[in-house]
């Protein structure tokens, strides 16, 4: 890991206080994304691939707490920056993508002024301008009769389109970073390669760093250079993607890839992983929380979790990996 | 049984977890003993008039003082609750069988039935609904019998629309179903497997709109139409007592006013908790 | 837009013949003879009669109401049994008084309901969003006449604020030339800034009275619609693309949230229309509802039907507005017409 990471996340633990209890959604987490990279954040629904998003980007629920952690991103910590600093930082620096376009999309504005809007606010583009330069990232994106398209509305477009959209108001302040969340959800099959393939192409267009969330493993190995794969708020492993599919350590990891024959089921409909993700709620959530359903466990295992550090090339959080 | 002490532990957990719907319920209590037994608990004949005492503002004698014919102000406001409660009371359980059986028929058999149900709703629904129940009042008779009939047909749409939507989800429950299925007529069906259905949820609309039905027809008494002098009632009483409010004898206006307002405040707050009771998904 | 317009045109034609057959029946639903009621209390049986021929009341139903029909789309109201005007000229007279009022009550009650919606979904929990649901509840439980006459003993017998509660102007002031109808736009076209003041003064008292009354179903749902619109995904997303806080609680939040506040509208204006007539009977305000009032007392039927009348074709109108300003504001409602 010679090139300098675009984005460093060490350590971060994120907590929704609700009324059934405090809900520990994010402990310890890290990882990096160098320049350039793509790397894929996987797990089941509800290991916290969203909330690690979401806390980067300071759009947490109200409810939701960082209690620990940095996230550089250059010199800047997105973690403790003010409001203020991080409402310049979104958008322009770090932007973000998400599944349901046409939900994330504003119904009562056409998507050519949600597009200027974004602009305004970054691209240093003059009001008069914006409009047109908004025609011009539709086009960049490949909607096709861009000046028409821009006075359309979102429930005038298809979903694909409308993902196009979120991507041209993404990547209109020419951002170093972008989360791409589940970003095909909802997409049929071909429209979703279409945008995948867009959003490569863009990335590797600009040295653009990207984290894309999913929780396909086949898609990830399909389009990411490594894979962090979350389990129950924690990173248990992460690897360039040929590492990880041939030589995976963590056993809940070697479970999913050997659950995946052919690569094509994902992840939630899985039963051959035996329990589910624990109740992150509990006040006695063991150290490892894979090791209640997990067949290797040993003594060590109620000790905290040996961490190798974020830039590891190798990084596994088990007391008795495989190999 | 069970289903009877579920209902009866969940009201107690809501009255533990909501005391505001506790205390609407007490205020609730105290409006039926002042209803039941108003006339027998007062200190003064609500009707005798003392002009010597006229105009004199709450004193230790006369709780809320006196009005301009030397009447106790207290007593009457509290013998007045029995003539409001029965306005709103009656109101609503007339509405109730109107709104409801109407409502009923149109979810349940649709067709015509529906349509002329539901233009009907629509027709009443044209109109703001204080105006229509002045112009029922003027048509029909300017009586105490018609405000109620004026309240309960402004009310309609509101009770037809929930008792339609209600049991037009039931017509296809299974249930009906099966009593279809095993030979019941449809009356029967409607009677006894669609309506006890739609009750409960009927029950809570009353509640909910007894508050209204109150301000509703004081509004009209208040107006001059329906409850006529010396009758002690609110808004007749608030009425009678605005002519004093400009030259400073305030008492007269505000305490059957201020009831009034406790009394719809009671009911709305007791709507919302039964609601709770009834209905625990649409707790906001 | 065009087609949108027609259409919402076109629907609210059941709701006007609707209210034509209601008001004409109302005359006819009449216990005993209509032709004594028209005629008054007093009336002699041949006045009776007499009346009976006049309003056609030996005819046929059917052919009653097209002679109504008839009478309507001359603007023939009647002629009122006290005054022996016509109904149609008095209440062209006072509405501009009625829809003053109520136009102002109404701005009062958004201008206050709408911040403290707002106020309170931006910040549930605090302070404010506790006095958003004090005033929710409490103001639905206020009757209009009774805030009316504490405004008053307050603002005026105690405080010395307000002008004694007689109507649209003080004694001493006459009324501008007239234009709109409306004191406040008239006084202000006439350039006369002491009588602009003296109807404002007038004015405030029965408008706050209003405004209290219709606050609750606004704020309370301003406050759910914003509240719904915060948690969304779009709102979200404009979080993440770094839109200014200012853009996004009020350009992309703000008109969402105004949707559905919008349609509630329409059941406000049921509230203010009805309450404007007891306001008027409070402040002796001499607009249509006090008229009607005035008629109900004297058993004087024509009037109160063209009141009745006056009122639901003005609210079914102001539904119609609201209808095309939502299809303004939201597009999809474009693309359904």
């Amino acid at each position: 890991m010679s090139v300098a990471p675009a984005l460093l996340v060490q350590n971060l633990s994120v907590e929704f206080r609700t009324r059934s209890g405090v809900v520990k959604a994010l402990e310890s987490v890290s990882f990096t994304v160098a320049k350039g990279e793509t790397l894929a954040i996987v797990g089941e629904s509800g290991s916290g691939k969203s909330v690690t998003a979401y806390a980067v980007m300071g759009i947490l629920d109200p409810a939701g707490h960082v209690t620990g952690g940095t996230a550089m991103l250059g010199g800047l910590d997105l973690l403790s920056a003010s409001n203020a600093a991080m409402s310049e930082v979104r958008g322009r620096e770090i932007a973000m993508i998400f599944q349901n376009p046409r939900a994330a999309l504003n119904p009562i504005r056409s998507v050519g002024r949600q597009i200027a809007d974004v602009l305004i606010r970054h691209g240093n583009v003059p009001r008069k301008e914006a409009p047109e330069r908004a025609v011009e990232m539709l086009r960049a994106v490949g909607i096709p009769d861009p000046s028409r398209r821009a006075k359309a509305y979102p429930f005038e477009m298809s979903g694909g389109m409308c993902q196009r959209v979120m991507i041209a108001i993404a990547i209109a302040a020419k951002p170093s970073m972008l989360i791409a969340d589940e970003p095909t959800t909802g997409l049929d099959v071909t429209t979703q390669a279409v945008i995948m393939d867009l959003i490569s192409e863009l990335s590797s267009g600009t040295g653009m760093a990207t984290i894309f969330i999913t929780h396909d493993l086949a898609l990830a190995a399909q389009r990411a250079d490594r894979i962090a794969v979350m389990h129950a708020g924690h990173v248990i492993e992460c690897a360039a993607t040929r590492e990880l599919f041939e030589r995976p350590r963590h056993p809940y990891t070697a479970e999913l890839i050997a659950a995946t024959p052919d690569r094509a089921a994902n992840l939630d409909e899985l039963a051959s992983i035996p329990g589910a993700l624990p109740d992150l709620r509990r006040t006695d959530l063991p150290p490892c929380r894979y090791s209640e359903r997990c067949p290797r466990k040993m003594t060590e295992c109620d000790q905290p979790l040996p961490r190798s550090p974020a830039v590891a090339a190798h990084m596994v959080a088990c007391w008795n990996p495989l190999r | 049984m069970t289903a009877l002490a579920a209902t009866v532990r969940h009201a107690r957990y809501v009255m533990g977890e909501n005391p505001v719907t506790g205390f609407a319920f007490a205020l609730f209590v105290l409006i039926v003993i002042a209803a039941a037994f108003g006339p027998y608990l007062v200190p003064h004949d609500p009707f005798a008039s003392d002009t010597i005492v006229a105009l004199k503002p709450p004193s230790l004698r006369h709780w809320f003082g006196t009005d301009q014919l030397g009447r106790d102000v207290f007593s009457r406001v509290i013998v007045a609750t029995r003539l409001d409660f029965f306005i709103a009371i009656a109101s609503v359980v007339l509405v109730f069988l109107m709104g409801g059986l109407a409502g009923v028929a149109a979810g349940y058999f649709g067709g015509w039935t529906d349509r002329i149900v539901g233009r009907i709703a629509d027709t009443i629904m044209a109109f703001p609904l204080f105006v229509l129940a002045m112009g029922i009042v003027a048509a029909l008779g300017n009586t105490v019998q018609n405000i109620v009939i004026a309240t309960a047909i402004v009310n309609f749409p509101l009770y037809a629309r929930v008792a339609r939507a209600e049991a037009n989800v039931r017509r296809e429950a299974g249930f009906v179903e099966a009593a279809r299925l095993s030979g019941n007529s449809e009356f029967r069906i409607v009677g006894f497997h669609v309506l006890p259905n739609v009750f409960p949820i009927l029950a809570v609309q009353m509640s909910l709109t007894m508050g209204y039905a109150i301000l509703n027809a004081a509004g009209l008494s208040f107006i001059g139409l329906g409850v006529r002098p010396p009758t002690a009632e609110w808004g007749i009483m608030v009425a009678e007592g605005a002519a004093f409010i400009v030259s400073g004898e305030w008492w007269i206006a505000l305490f059957p006013g201020a009831a009034l307002m406790i009394a719809v405040f009671c009911f709305n707050l007791l709507g919302d908790g039964l609601r709770d009771i009834v209905d625990p998904r649409r707790r906001t | 837009m065009g087609n949108l317009i027609l259409k919402r045109l076109l629907l609210a034609v059941p709701s006007l013949i609707g209210v034509v057959i209601v008001t004409f029946l109302l005359t006819r639903a009449l216990p005993g003879d209509p032709a004594a009621y028209f005629a008054g209390p007093a009336a002699t049986a041949e006045a009776v009669e007499e009346i009976r021929v006049k309003l056609g009341l030996d005819q046929p139903l059917i052919v009653q109401f097209v002679r109504y029909i008839g009478d309507l789309s001359h603007g023939d109201l009647g002629s009122s049994l006290t005054t022996g005007q016509p109904v149609a000229a008095e209440i062209k007279r006072r509405l501009p008084a009625s829809a003053e009022l109520t136009l102002l009550g109404l701005l009062v009650s958004m201008a206050i309901a709408v911040p403290l919606g707002i106020l309170a979904a931006t910040q549930p929990g605090s302070l404010i969003d506790h006095a958003c649901r004090v005033v929710t509840t409490a103001g639905v439980s206020l009757p209009v006449f009774f805030t009316g006459l504490i405004l008053i003993y307050v603002f005026y017998y105690k405080l010395g604020w307000a002008p004694a509660p007689l109507g649209r102007l003080d004694i001493f002031f006459s009324p501008p030339p007239q234009v709109t109808g409306f004191y406040l736009i008239d006084s202000l076209i006439a350039g006369n800034g002491a009588l602009f003041v003296a109807s404002l003064k007038q004015l405030i008292l029965p408008a706050l009275t209003l405004g209290i009354f219709s606050l609750a179903p606004i704020a309370r749902m301003t406050r759910a619609s914003m509240l719904a619109v915060l948690s969304s995904d779009f709102v979200r997303s404009a979080r993440a693309s770094g839109l200014s806080s200012f853009t996004v609680v009020v350009t992309y939040a703000f008109r969402n949230a105004m949707l559905p506040v919008i349609t509630t509208l329409g059941m406000v204006f049921s509230f203010l229309l009805g309450a404007n007539v007891l306001v008027e009977k409070v402040f002796a305000w001499p607009g249509i509802g006090s008229f009607a009032v005035e008629a109900l007392i004297a058993s004087d039927f024509a009037p109160v039907q063209g009141f009745v009348l006056t009122m639901a074709i003005m609210y079914v109108a102001l539904n119609l507005i609201i209808d095309i300003l939502y299809g303004l504001i939201d597009p999809r409602m474009r693309l359904e017409a």
